[in-house]
């Protein structure tokens, strides 16, 4: 430091000691959360239900609480998908963010105006996440009917409508459609996007992107217009 | 406020204080430095880091929470294994005794429990602020990495966890659970393709993980095991390179 101040140059040093400068704040962080988990502990009990019975189902049975999104996601999905595909994607995605997201600026400081893009991505998904959880965990009774915070969990709920499905080939049709439009408009629309991104980036940003808007997507369809499947084969349903 | 330095003084001013602590702690920069560094705890620090790094409104002090309930858990894990036997005679009598018969039983038990939520919703919040903050950019990338594998591993110690009371609760949340794993293309006896390598129940990833077609005793002994074994020497190894490549990849973010 001191040669570089020799040739007159401004050095910038925020560093500061780490004792006791964040030693002391790690402790008290410590201290709370033991204060605050032996407090909590001490005034509500862990859950302890009966022996388990093989015979005896829990209804609704409930997966721990940070795993009812993706059994929410049941509702709208062949297990294969929500239980297996769907997570495997999540982690897959969250992996890959480094590798796709290009764009050298907010490296280090809080910012949404210089990544707006990757941003609402990311909150929207991790919001999405917690909306599915909540519903799960809260609005979710027997043979995991839906009710509203203010009702009463009963068994004599009416008959949710019958579902239907697509037609194959127009759910073929819309896949292809969906996936392709989502792939090619906004490298049209948006040039710049795609050139900075290069095309396997783009293709592989788009591709989760549009899976995970996909699976939104489903989930209206299946509300507003009771569509069970879009693509029902006897091999796979999606 | 002369309260403080005035207790200070009372209690290291005389001389049993003396006997047991040799001479004083000279607040010099060399002395802040060699806390740190002649530490073999505190030595995972730098002996300086930058100023904004130390901030709560910068890390939430996320990353630092995780890992202390991480070891928060292990020493409550540790002192419940006394109490507790996986045997599907056993397990569910121990709990109980646990809540109504050990002295404390009840409040270390559900110190575990709530423990393992909290770092649950920690990793998650952790990694929410390390996005928001750009830290995954270069060269942090693989540390990411690191972390969603971490992450993964949280959420794996938690679920394996919850089968151990066997209970209602847990039963059918195992169930719930690992009754996915039947679905699995190609490799769970209910799972698209399954015909193609020949799945059934008793010899699909399921069976793998239950150690039968139903959750039995192998079932709950291999969630105890990993529970209480794999999952955390895992994680441990992760954390340590999670924490190494903190420091070698220029230490906490920052703006240039
Ligand atoms: C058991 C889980 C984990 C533990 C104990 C842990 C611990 C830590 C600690 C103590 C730090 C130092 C800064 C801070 O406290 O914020 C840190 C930084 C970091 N963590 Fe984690 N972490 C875990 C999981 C994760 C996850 C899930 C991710 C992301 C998916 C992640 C990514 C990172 C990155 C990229 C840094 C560097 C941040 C920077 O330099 O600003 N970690 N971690």
């Amino acid at each position: 430091m001191e040669v570089m101040e020799e040739k007159g140059r401004e050095v910038k040093d925020d560093r500061v000691f780490t004792w006791p400068n964040l030693v002391a704040k790690e402790f008290l962080a410590a201290i709370f959360v033991t204060v605050g988990l032996l407090f909590y502990s001490y005034v509500v009990d862990a859950p302890l239900r009966e022996l388990s019975d093989p015979g005896q189902a829990e209804n609704p049975a409930k997966a721990p609480w940070y795993f009812l999104g993706l059994q929410e996601a049941l509702v709208y999905f062949d297990p294969w998908y929500a239980g297996v595909i769907l997570p495997s994607i999540i982690i897959l995605g969250l992996i890959l963010i480094p590798y796709l997201d290009n764009n050298p600026k907010g490296n280090g400081y809080y910012t949404f105006k210089e990544r707006k893009f990757a941003v609402s991505v990311f909150v929207f998904g991790y919001v999405f996440w917690y909306v599915l959880i909540y519903i799960g965990t809260a609005l979710r009774g027997p043979f995991w009917a839906f009710f509203w915070p203010w009702e009463k969990w009963t068994h004599d709920f009416p008959t949710p409508p019958p579902l239907h499905d697509l037609p194959l080939l127009l759910g073929i049709a819309l896949m292809i459609g969906f996936y392709f439009l989502g792939l090619v408009l906004p490298a049209l629309v948006k040039k710049d996007f795609f050139y900075k991104l290069g095309i396997v980036r783009y293709v592989l940003t788009m591709g989760l992107l549009l899976t995970m808007l996909g699976t939104v997507i489903k989930m209206i369809f299946r509300l507003v217009f009771n569509v069970k499947y879009i693509i029902a084969t006897p091999w796979i349903n999606i | 406020m002369k309260l403080i330095p005035d207790l200070i003084k009372k209690i290291t001013d005389n001389e049993i204080w003396r006997s047991v602590f040799r001479h004083g702690y000279a607040d010099t920069p060399r002395n802040r430095v060699l806390q740190i560094i002649s530490n073999i705890w505190l030595h995972l620090h730098p002996a300086k880091v930058r100023e904004h790094g130390t901030k709560i409104r910068f890390t939430w002090c996320m990353g630092g929470i995780t890992f202390f309930i991480f070891l928060f858990e292990t020493i409550t894990g540790i002192l419940l294994m006394f109490y507790y036997v996986p045997d599907v005679n056993r397990a569910y009598a121990d709990i109980v005794d646990l809540m109504y018969v050990v002295p404390f039983g009840r409040f270390l038990r559900n110190s575990h429990r709530w423990g393992a939520h909290a770092m649950v919703i920690t990793v998650s919040i952790h990694m929410f602020r390390v996005f928001l903050t750009g830290s995954y950019k270069p060269p942090r990338q693989f540390n990411w990495v690191v972390g969603v594998i971490l992450l993964v591993l949280t959420f794996l110690l938690s679920f394996t966890g919850y089968l151990l009371p066997w209970d209602q609760l847990g039963y059918w949340a195992i169930t719930v659970g690992t009754n996915m794993a039947r679905a699995t293309p190609f490799l769970g006896h209910e799972g698209p393709f399954a015909y193609i390598l020949g799945m059934r129940a008793d010899n699909d990833v399921r069976f793998a993980l239950l150690g039968g077609t139903m959750i039995e005793a192998p079932a709950l002994l291999r969630a105890y095991v990993w529970h209480c074994i794999a999952i955390p020497v895992m994680a441990s190894a992760l954390m340590m390179v999670h924490f190494w490549r903190v420091r070698k990849d220029g230490g906490i973010s920052g703006p240039l």
